[in-house]
């Protein structure tokens, strides 16, 4: 079902997101991408504090392009999630609800989705352009030294994204290719 | 002997990784049109439908197609009747230097595989040079994303699992690349030669044009009958499901040794670029 969600989401909300809901996430979300995942990683094991407070906050798996003149940000699509599957179940321990991107996920990321009540989404790989759209401020926050790799909050509005594992245990990627295939053999 | 000078190839690359960021060929854009009006599954027809929207945006606003701007892959033919005054690796990598920097490209080159720092200006280009007859020096750019390219395989096949073990290296590497690859996808098949040159084949099977066929008639045929399987698999749009799995296959081949069989598949998303460009 379509379902309009905001950001920072509150585990209630994610509680009611199943996967295939297609959503528009508006609010305030943060990108992360495979540098900064390592260094707030490694901060994390080190006990240090990282840069962003991680408590009901999505990240977006977004490297963008640089903004011409006039622009927010450049072209912002999402990158291959599974990159990023070593790091996530800490990030998920430590608070955080929702994570955007593309691409499988492994066994382990799926299970902290699970236990922590998270919930990982899919927005349109190759639409940057289009995806850029919906954002509506971009400020490097942290670890700016890393270029496209800093993170940045966003303010967005009407992110379109698709739900592809709840915290029940629902995978549309595991559930799809197969739905499709059942409804257009019996045709 | 003709002579071509560095500032000319550095404008023109510049020109070229701008424009191959900005626009797909005419092509690409045809199959991805084409693909939204037939695609059967609501959800994959709707991500389709975005895709054009995106290329609409792209071209209008100068906001480049993909945020994956790529690594710049140049492939060169290079006239052994041309004197290059000034130095051509250089000037290539120049070009590609002002071309991600001038036009808002992302820089997402690191200098060492495991250091990993960032060379800020998406520098070096992978170059592959051929020197060809003739006076001229054509440029071909295809700037090479990283999600899809993760998702390529290399397999030594045996000359005795021949057409069908080679159909089944590039369905299981399709089957395995899934969502991951942004599909739909364009599979370029590099076929014989050995472990490289079937890599570079794959490579150069992408930035062919998606309408022409290979001119040998078995592979041409090979080209219909992998397009036809791997858009039954389902995986579809984004991987949620549809007949738009893969928009062309293209295959280049090369002779090969006795006792080897070697098939390189080399994984595109849509976002398929390249230019090319003959001075
Ligand atoms: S795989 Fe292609 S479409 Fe997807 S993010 Fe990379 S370059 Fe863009």
């Amino acid at each position: 079902m379509e379902r309009q969600i905001e950001a920072p989401i509150s585990k209630e909300q994610v509680k009611e997101l199943r996967a295939g809901d297609y959503v528009y996430i508006t609010g305030t979300i943060y990108t992360a991408r495979d540098a900064a995942h390592k260094r707030m990683y490694e901060a994390m094991q080190k006990g240090e504090e990282i840069p962003l407070d991680l408590k009901d906050n999505i990240i977006y798996y977004l490297g963008p392009t640089p903004a011409r003149e006039g622009q927010v940000i450049g072209s912002a699509g999402p990158t291959t999630s599974s990159r990023m599957d070593k790091y996530a179940p800490l990030l998920m321990q430590r608070g955080l609800s929702g994570m955007i991107g593309k691409g499988k996920r492994s066994p382990e990321v799926l299970s902290a989705i699970r236990e922590n009540t998270c919930v990982y989404l899919a927005a349109v790989g190759g639409a940057g352009a289009l995806l850029s759209k919906c954002i509506q401020e971009a400020e490097v926050i942290a670890y700016e030294d890393l270029g496209t790799e800093a993170i940045r909050r966003l303010r967005v509005e009407n992110l379109p994204a698709i739900v592809i594992a709840d915290c029940e245990g629902g995978n549309l990627y595991e559930t799809a290719v197969a739905d499709y295939l059942n409804a257009h053999n019996n045709e | 002997m003709r002579t071509i000078y560095a500032n000319e190839i550095i404008d023109t690359l510049k020109e070229m990784c701008i424009e191959a960021n900005l626009q797909l060929s005419a092509d690409m854009v045809d199959r991805i049109h084409g693909a939204a009006e037939t695609e059967d599954s609501e959800l994959g027809a709707k991500i389709l439908s975005q895709l054009c929207d995106n290329m609409e945006i792209a071209k209008r606003e100068q906001i480049p197609i993909c945020q994956d701007t790529g690594m710049a892959i140049v492939f060169v033919r290079l006239g052994q009747d041309v004197h290059v005054e000034g130095n051509l690796t250089e000037a290539i990598n120049e070009g590609v230097r002002q071309g991600y920097t001038e036009g808002y490209l992302r820089k997402s080159v690191v200098k060492d595989p495991l250091l990993r720092e960032n060379t800020k200006d998406n520098t070096p280009a992978i170059i592959h040079y051929d020197i060809v007859p003739g006076d001229r020096l054509e440029l071909l750019i295809a700037p090479k994303g990283f999600g899809s390219e993760n998702m390529s395989k290399l397999y030594m096949l045996k000359p005795a699992d021949g057409v069908e073990g080679v159909k089944d290296a590039v369905i299981r590497t399709v089957k395995e690349a899934g969502p991951n690859a942004c599909p739909p996808m364009v599979v370029g098949v590099g076929l014989g030669g050995d472990f490289e040159k079937s890599a570079i084949l794959a490579k150069t099977a992408l930035t062919r044009n998606t309408n022409e066929h290979s001119a040998l008639p078995h592979i041409a045929a090979l080209e219909e009958e992998l397009l036809d399987e791997l858009n039954q698999l389902g995986i579809g749009p984004g991987g949620l499901g549809g007949r738009t799995t893969v928009l062309a296959v293209n295959i280049e081949t090369y002779p090969t040794h006795i006792a080897g069989l070697p098939v390189a598949v080399n994984i595109c998303c849509h976002v398929n670029r390249h230019v090319k460009r003959v001075l």
